[in-house]
């Protein structure tokens, strides 16, 4: 449909431009604020492939909880002196050959990958949250109590990091 | 009517996929190199939701739920050190740590 095709490209093309914000700004706390713009471009998308849940997790998790914990630890840190730097790309020939086997994989992958035989003949259905939940509590069980340890796990780690032991 | 082909959303994870992946690897200061990350962390996670609409299967979804849980995780632990680090260190910068020992 038309109008799909329109948000989609509104929505792609400013997740582009932020994330490209993102990457090249000077100051962290102008890059956590693309990348809140950045995330929910994509929560939007999320919306666009039928899946209203993911994009509400995507707007709880991410813009609520892990940017506000990107801004905390900028502001906790002193911001002027040690955090500004000027983005020159320097001479790097390893990040960059790096990055171009990278951009030529992808390539590869969308263009000779036989995507486009992959295609919707009509919009689908939107996934309800009650099968969402009744699969992860049936059969996701297993992955999501692990899932559960490790976030216990990294609270606790990240508490005992962050404890200054010198008083 | 046909719907949006995969590829468009496969070309845009590609897309936030290596401008992320350039952050990393050209940046230097640590909070920005841990945003690219969350970039790469975004692609991918574009990547299973679309192929999940496509395919009309929920698994998709499910590991995107993790992922993002996943995610949140290696964000917590990894400012915990951050802070850390600055404490001992006063710098952000990645080519001014280069020993292990504290």
């Amino acid at each position: 449909m038309l109008i799909e095709y329109i948000l989609f490209i509104i929505f792609a093309v400013i997740a582009i431009m932020s994330s490209l914000c993102v990457v090249t700004l000077r100051n962290p706390v102008h890059c956590a604020g693309y990348l809140i713009v950045t995330l929910l471009q994509v929560a939007a998308l999320f919306l666009l492939c039928r899946s209203p849940f993911l994009a509400v997790v995507q707007v709880f998790i991410y813009v609520g909880a892990v940017l506000v914990l990107f801004l905390f630890v900028v502001l906790l840190i002193d911001v002027k002196k040690a955090s500004m730097e000027i983005f020159k790309p320097k001479h790097r020939p390893l990040a960059y050959g790096v990055l171009a086997i990278l951009l030529i994989e992808t390539l590869v992958v969308i263009f000779v990958g036989g995507l486009e035989k992959i295609r919707l003949a009509a919009p689908g259905a939107e996934v309800k949250v009650e099968t969402i939940g009744r699969e992860l509590f049936t059969s996701y069980i297993f992955p999501f109590e692990i899932v559960s340890v490790v976030l216990l796990v990294a609270m606790v780690g990240a508490i005992v990091m962050a404890i200054d032991r010198r008083g | 009517m046909e719907s949006i082909p995969v590829t468009w959303f496969v070309a845009l994870s590609a897309i936030l996929f290596l401008i992320g992946a350039s952050g990393v690897l050209l940046r230097k200061n640590l909070v920005i190199m841990l945003m690219s990350l969350e970039l790469i962390f975004n692609a991918v996670n574009i990547n299973l939701v679309a192929f999940s609409y496509y395919l009309q299967d929920l698994t998709g979804q499910l590991f995107a739920i993790f992922s993002i849980t996943i995610a949140a995780c290696e964000v917590a632990v990894a400012l915990g050190i951050l802070i850390a680090l600055v404490r001992n260190r006063r710098t952000f910068s990645a080519d001014e740590i280069k020993t292990l020992n504290g």
